[in-house]
């Protein structure tokens, strides 16, 4: 049979045949699965059938905990069901895994396998997650290739009904889930021929139903529960067999014939890897390549990891072997070894008569880690020692507990026959879309097998991706980024700059730069080590300007289609001119469906390429080109140059263990030396114009703006172009005001601009701040910069900071994050740390703002020049109320203690001091300055006392700083607060404790690519929302008023900076929980992120998002709690939604339901409006009161 | 038996008073309610190409945003297919065209050659009877001559013309040096109709916000004075039909426009502020007026007012310019 090839990646192959023989779907987004839930919602939003010719149920959950328990429940009542996941998520769902697999019930989970979030979160690929639920009675089986995960998915789907052992089907997450390859497609027919509908009639017929009642779930005492859980053994030990005999059959079916361990290598290998994941692959070119040069090695792959077979895996191992290594994905501290390696000595002791094989154990890959075939070689030469390291790591070095084997990076065992190319492309620039479409063209349309990997940014804007592409005449088992290509482009010139875009290419290789200069100006402004190791490795080297020719064409920045067709010009995979026709073909293919302008447009961009491309001659020896810079200033402290550096110039593989914290620890405040210079335009201040408001500098996402007011002399040393003007503050008329742009720190999203009220009134497009080119204004506003951090920030305790023309003179204490251009969300973080930062403790769920906030290299949280500022951590997705909780509870009890110790040592610390630091009044910033001033007293005199318990001495030192006010700000985005953290986030609302919390609410699950929660409005489309969302957003800031002693703000800083303002402050001030729901625009809305305060006032205008605050204080006063900050609606709601992508897709993709669920959606406004309305009218209420006691009565109670 | 029947692109029309181009065409009903009201025939709402073009973008790059963040390497579910383009139009021809017997006039405002015919033909095929062109073309670049606006003009009218069978006005804007001679250049083309004119919508300025704001204003009974004089000057040289768009508000506007020479006219702003039953009222009262001043049919009068029918032709010329200025009286003070 021919069956179709497909070129597409590892996440799309498990869920094409998840989809097809399934019944019912919970899914729940977490990186890397979250793409087959995406495609099992879209398929049934289409009418994509399964095999039975009936649509799916996708449901989405609240948790992957939530999907766990869905997927129980309905396999328990007959349906085929499954999930997906990754990482945390599968921890969610172990105790319901124990549960399904106590009960025998069938049912495949396919993961995407991912780190744990340990000393720090990771999204990247390991085993740690499959390895942590190996206990709960699931079957784990491995793919380690996209094909693989294909025909595994299948085999699982088979064996687990015909077994009753649910299954757990894991990949290596990224590496796999997200690798594009070439693969054959099984056809409706092959999985009609696998699955058996008489077992699927045997799981309809043991599921609950009262028409023939069973009990299932009871409860067991010591007298039985023993004998039941002993009574699933004959299962477990039929189960090996049983997966075997699918494979067999799936091996008649497809002609692949998998087995449960599978051998490579010599037949008399002495030395033997045993691994199971991706890594496999890559240990496989290397012992193809070793043994073809005589090694004695081989490979064992373990494919059915659990139920473990000891009988089929001593009979896949050579009676040669004399040392096995087993390498795992995993960690297990204070373990012997990691379990593969456990369960391989327990195999061979059960198994195996004396003499045994020795057995070395070993860690590799943890979190995407490379594992290349050089330490494959590295792992064998060791295991040929007589004495072999043991409980060793490889990829890494290890100058801590020395585990670390070395291995030779110049081993290689690339074929020569395959092509082997790297792309660095700009994000959105669409050199990744490209480069799969090439793949597809190459994969689809030769014989030539493809391959695709894409190595993504920790940044979210100006990012750098790089694409590894390898094709070629024989199957690739390369897992392992391209490390010598034969064809390099740079799609950004920059990058020459920044990274060393040529480490990689072999000698020989195509260089391809698109460069803003001519061909014949190109080779001088070249870096000096870039034009070197052309040189030296005789590059052909070809330019284009690409940017010029996607102008021209109508496209943009995008220069995706321009570069793919020099790609295929050059590199001579296919002829020129049938390359152009398949490009063509590909872009009708992709884009047809969006438009035909679209096409037309990168059907130009094609025809223009080659007109525009040049090959560059090149001189043999002339070095001309500029320095390269420093990658951070040499004024960065140590931490930064040796580490932070080595990880920004994409170095960080080679840092040693000893330079890592050892638990998590890392330093704040070292964004500021990443200069990114990634904004073409930049801010530049009209001094003349400008009335001084300050809105500019509350609404720059990357805090780059800053204002000033210092005394005048401060400029007689001031560098020649930096700008001052005349306080526009009445009582600052001597001293001087400056606005300052950080233009190498910028990412030029022109939010600013857009919210400048000042019109030049001779030229009215002109404002008080107004757009230029960088790279002119980079040195001079460098020089400025550096002069104006070295002015003196304003005394805190004199700024009225309700005002927002006076708070945006306090020093943020969150800037440069690697948050998108034009972020809706750092705003509120950046006012959050302006007001109360250099007293606060951040609990951050998992999400966009613990991304920005805390990923690697850099962190821009920072100090004030005292150093004092935000301490921040990430717990975890779903815990982050309670997580805040715990610090609130830590900190109310070390400052009641710091009381008590202050009390009982008052004789020596003095009785005015005492009561002045036991009474102080920290209401505001000149009564937290004074309580700051008194704990430097008390410490001086704590130091000189004498007489008392030096203990009680040392422990007041210790929690001293307590005495000074804290601000606990529990941040996170809506698929936190309202669906995963909301049972907890209820919890800690309902203790009455004093925590602010602050929801930045997208509407939509933004970090992992933007699927639906319960904050997303009705007719929104997100991913797992394909067909529109049918119900309508959940109201959250209602359900927090109805504690009522809860002080609740809904705020759009776009459309009313001031309300946002005074909901900060109010909520900090108000001794209770607080909850700040901040409307955050968001690139996962779909629209130019330039106009996003339009944007927020029309949600706000519409009625789509009221503003309003609920300030249980009021009631004390007899008054209403509750304010109504806006007005009235003055536009249908359409007018805000048909704005953004989000909804008008709909409009595109189903106008029926589309109209529907827009008449709905603007019910819900009414409806809302009428509800908030008729709150606000409401004449003050006792029970408010009566709340507020009892929040006063129940923190008592805490105490 | 009075007759009111006229005919307009080759069809033949129960009466002169047609619903031109307005946003009160994108709904069915309404559709219907025109018909009921006796109106003779519907011109769509237009179809704009550049809507289809930026909506498609629009799609384009939000679908393909991301490839910067591996957790978030795009934004958007991407569909099987999408009602991107004309489809939605079209589908709209096809329900009017169900839904009343009195013919449908597809409306094209397009920006590109490819556009516009891709588009008639579309229209075409999905049954419209006819086809206006609104062309609005702004000239705004001081180095393009007005003879290659006029030539631009033409050409996307020949352009359409050769590709489409069902007939074919153009509708355009009353700014060109020499109107007469415009005219005939279209009328060269072989194109069936003449709709005058487009209004020109020029934007208004927020003084408070100091922002250009896009503006829109009905039309009033003044609108309809331009129309008259160039219907009536052109009346007699041109083979295509003329009808008359803009400040048709009573039965006195649709008389002035016959008898100028006008094959139909067309009213929007008058439905859209007494509502479409108020076409119903314009038609009755046409009825009574030709009844009391003994006119048989509509035909009679087309053209009797023309400057080739017309006692007074200098009144369409320069000396009634001379004349009007002479005769006016400075108002008092006061009173302004």
């Amino acid at each position: 049979m021919i069956r179709p090839t497909v070129t597409i990646d590892g996440n799309e192959a498990a869920a094409y045949v998840a989809h097809k023989v399934n019944e019912v779907i919970a899914i729940y987004p977490i990186t890397p699965s979250s793409p087959m839930g995406e495609w099992s919602d879209q398929w049934s939003s289409e009418g994509k059938p399964n095999i039975w010719g009936t649509i799916p149920s996708v449901v989405e959950m609240q948790s992957e905990g939530g999907a766990a328990g869905a997927l129980h429940g309905a396999l328990q009542t007959g349906a085929l069901a499954t999930t997906f996941t990754s990482s945390q998520g599968l921890l969610l769902m172990i105790p319901n895994m124990y549960k399904i697999a106590g009960e025998l019930t069938p049912t495949v989970i396919h993961v995407a396998a991912r780190a744990i979030a340990t000393h720090a979160l990771s999204i990247f690929g390991d085993h740690q997650d499959a390895m942590a639920v190996r206990p709960t009675g699931f079957a784990e089986i491995a793919s380690n290739s996209v094909q693989e995960v294909m025909d595994i998915a299948l085999v699982s789907h088979a064996a687990t009904l015909e077994s009753r052992i649910p299954f757990l089907h894991f990949f290596d997450g990224f590496r796999t889930s997200h690798e594009v390859a070439k693969v054959e497609q099984l056809t409706e027919d092959d999985l009609r021929a696998m699955i058996d509908d008489d077992l699927v009639r045997a799981h309809r017929a043991r599921a609950l139903s009262p028409d023939h009642p069973v009990l299932r779930g009871s409860a067991q005492n010591p007298d039985v529960y023993f004998q039941a859980r002993e009574t699933v053994n004959p299962y477990y030990l039929a189960c090996p067999t049983i997966v075997q005999n699918v494979m067999d059959k799936f091996a008649a079916i497809s002609g692949r014939q998998y087995k449960l361990f599978e051998y490579v290598g010599a037949p008399d290998a002495e030395q033997v890897i045993v691994m199971m994941g991706s890594g496999a692959e890559a240990a496989q070119e290397a012992v193809e390549y070793l043994t073809a040069r005589g090694g004695k090695v081989g490979l064992l792959k373990v494919r059915l990891y659990r139920p473990f077979s000891i009988q089929h895996f001593v009979e896949a191992l050579p009676g040669t072997v004399k040392k096995i290594a087993v390498l795992d994905r995993t960690k297990e501290p204070g373990a012997i070894g990691e379990p593969l390696y456990l369960d391989v000595l327990a195999a061979l002791q059960e198994g195996l008569a004396y003499p045994r094989p020795d057995v070395i154990g070993g860690r590799y890959g943890l979190s995407s880690k490379e594992f290349t075939p050089a330490m494959v070689k590295s792992v064998f030469d060791e295991a040929a020692k007589r004495v072999s390291k043991n409980h060793f790591t490889v990829g890494i070095r290890d100058d801590v507990t020395f585990t670390s084997l070395e291995y030779d990076g110049a081993f290689s065992t690339e074929d020569p026959a395959t092509v082997r190319c790297m792309f660095y492309g700009l994000g959105a620039d669409g050199t990744v879309g490209a480069n799969k479409n090439s793949i597809k063209i190459i994969g689809e349309e030769t014989e030539n097998y493809a391959q695709g990997y894409f190595v993504y940014d920790s940044k979210k804007s100006g990012a750098m991706t790089i694409s590894h592409l390898r094709f070629g005449p024989k199957p690739i088992h390369s897992t392992y980024l391209v490390d010598r290509a034969n064809f390099i482009a740079c799609h950004q010139f920059t990058f020459l700059e920044k990274v060393d875009v040529l480490k990689n290419a072999d000698p020989g290789a195509v260089f391809l730069l698109n460069s803003p200069y001519p061909a014949g100006d190109v080779w001088d402004k070249l870096p000096r080590k870039v034009q070197g190791q052309i040189i030296d490795k005789k590059l052909r080297f070809y330019m284009i300007d690409g940017y010029e020719v996607a102008k021209k064409a109508g496209m943009g920045q995008r220069i995706n289609t321009i570069m793919q067709t020099c790609f295929f010009a050059i590199s001579g995979v296919l002829p020129p001119e049938e390359a152009i026709v398949k490009i063509k073909y590909a872009i009708q293919k992709t884009y047809g469906k969006r438009g035909e302008s679209v096409v037309q447009k990168n059907f130009a961009a094609v025809d223009m390429a080659l007109d525009h491309l040049h090959q560059v001659t090149v001189p043999e020896h002339a070095l001309t080109g500029v320095d390269l810079p420093p990658i951070v200033s040499a004024k960065a402290p140590a931490f930064v140059q040796d580490v932070v550096a080595r990880i920004l110039a994409l170095d960080g593989d080679s840092i040693p263990v000893s330079m890592m914290s050892n638990d998590g620890t890392f330093p704040t405040a070292t964004a500021q030396w990443e200069k990114r210079n990634i904004a073409l335009d930049v801010p530049v201040w009209d001094e003349k114009l400008c009335i001084q408001c300050g809105k500019c500098v509350l609404i720059c996402p990357h805090g780059v703006i800053r204002a000033k007011i210092y005394e005048s002399d401060v400029l007689k040393s001031a560098p020649a172009t930096f700008k001052s003007a005349v306080p526009h503050f009445k009582e600052y008329k001597e001293q001087k005001y400056s606005l300052q742009v950080a233009v190498e720190d910028c990412t030029g999203c022109a939010l600013c601009v857009q919210i400048c009220p000042v019109k030049d009134k001779s030229d009215t497009k002109r404002k008080a701040i107004n757009m230029a080119p960088q790279m002119p204004l980079r040195a001079p506003e460098s020089e400025n910069w550096e002069f104006f951090l070295n002015i003196p920030d304003f005394d805190r305790t004199k700024l009225s900071v309700g005002q927002v023309k006076e708070n945006q003179l306090l020093r943020p204490l969150f800037e440069f994050s690697g948050a998108c251009t034009g972020c809706g969300e750092t705003p509120y973080i950046k006012l959050m740390t302006q007001l109360f930062g250099d007293r606060t403790v951040v609990g951050n769920a998992t999400g966009c703002s613990s991304i920005y906030g805390g990923n690697l290299p850099t962190t821009p949280y920072c100090v004030d020049a005292n150093g004092r500022g935000p301490a921040w951590s990430n717990s975890l997705f779903e815990d982050n109320a309670e997580f805040g909780l715990g610090m609130r509870l830590s900190l109310d009890f070390q400052s009641q203690y710091a009381k008590e110790l202050v009390k009982k040592l008052e004789s020596k610390i003095g009785t005015d001091l005492v009561e002045a630091l036991l009474n102080a009044g920290q209401s505001n910033e000149a009564g937290i300055q004074a309580q700051r001033e008194r704990v430097e007293q008390l410490r001086g005199r704590l130091a000189g006392v004498n007489g008392a318990p030096a203990a009680d001495v040392q422990n007041l030192l210790a929690v001293a700083d307590v005495l000074v006010k804290k601000s606990v700000w529990i941040v996170g985005g809506d698929g936190w607060a309202y669906d995963i953290g909301y049972g907890g986030l209820d919890h800690v609302l309902a203790t009455g404790r004093n925590v602010n919390i602050l929801v930045l609410d997208t509407e939509v699950y933004s970090n992992t690519g933007g699927q639906m929660s319960k904050a997303t409005a009705r007719g929104g489309v997100a991913k797992f929302a394909a067909g529109g969302k049918a119900t309508a957003k959940k109201d959250l800031a209602a359900m927090a008023m109805m504690y009522g002693n809860v002080y609740v703000a809904h705020v759009a800083m776009g459309s009313n900076d001031s309300q946002t303002v005074k909901a900060f402050l109010e909520a900090e001030a108000y001794d209770g929980p607080s909850i700040i729901i901040a409307y955050s625009h968001c690139i996962a809305h779909g629209y130019d992120m330039f106009y996003g305060l339009d944007q927020q006032k029309a949600a706000v205008n519409s009625g789509y998002w009221p503003l309003f605050r609920y300030n249980p204080l009021l009631a004390k006063d007899g008054k209403n709690p509750f304010k109504l900050d806006s007005r009235p609606p003055t536009l249908s709601v359409d007018k805000f939604m048909y704005n953004e992508t989000r909804y008008s897709m709909l409009v595109h993709s189903n106008p029926e339901t589309a109209k529907k669920l827009l008449d709905l959606a603007q019910k819900d406004v009414n409806d809302r409006w009428k509800f908030y309305e008729e709150l606000a009218a409401m004449k003050g209420s006792v029970a408010a009161e009566t709340a507020v006691a009892a929040t006063e009565e129940k923190k008592e109670a805490y105490v | 038996m009075i007759d009111l029947s006229t005919t307009y692109l080759g069809m033949k029309l129960k009466n002169p008073l047609l619903a031109s181009s307005s946003p009160l065409c994108r709904d069915i009903s309404n559709i219907r309610k025109m018909e009921d009201a006796g109106i003779s025939g519907v011109v769509l709402h237009s179809l704009f190409e550049e809507q289809i073009n930026a909506e498609s973008e629009a799609l384009d790059k939000f679908l393909s945003h991301g490839e910067s963040y591996a957790e978030a390497t795009n934004y958007f579910p991407d569909m099987t297919a999408y009602n991107i383009g004309p489809e939605e139009y079209l589908e709209h021809i096809r329900k009017a065209k169900e839904a009343v017997h009195i013919p449908i006039i597809a409306s094209l405002n397009g920006v590109s050659a490819g556009g516009w015919t891709r588009y008639a033909r579309l229209m075409q095929d999905a049954g419209a009877d006819g086809l206006e062109l609104n062309i609005y073309l702004l000239p705004t670049d001081p180095e393009v001559p007005g003879e290659r606006i006029e030539q631009n003009y033409v050409e996307l009218v020949r352009h359409v013309i050769a590709e489409v069978r069902i007939p074919v006005a153009v509708k355009f804007g009353p700014y060109f040096s020499s109107i007469p001679n415009f005219c005939r250049k279209l009328d060269q083309t072989g194109v069936d109709g003449l709709v005058m004119f487009n209004r020109f919508y020029q934007p208004d300025f927020d003084l408070e916000a100091l922002e250009v704001k896009p503006n829109l204003y009905l039309s009033d009974s003044n609108t309809l004075l331009l129309r008259l004089h160039w219907i009536a000057v052109l009346y007699g040289h041109l083979r295509a039909d003329m009808a008359v768009t803009g400040g048709v508000h009573t039965v006195y506007g649709l008389l002035k426009s016959m008898m100028a020479g006008a094959k139909a006219v067309m009213s929007t702003s008058c439905l859209l502020r007494y509502g479409i039953e108020y076409s119903g009222q314009i038609l009755q009262d046409l009825k009574e007026w030709m009844e009391e001043h003994e006119y048989e049919s509509i035909q009679q009068m087309q053209g009797s007012m023309s400057v080739r029918s017309s006692t007074n032709a200098a009144a369409f010329e320069r000396a009634n310019y001379m004349k009007v200025l002479s005769s006016y009286v400075q108002p008092e003070a006061k009173r302004l």
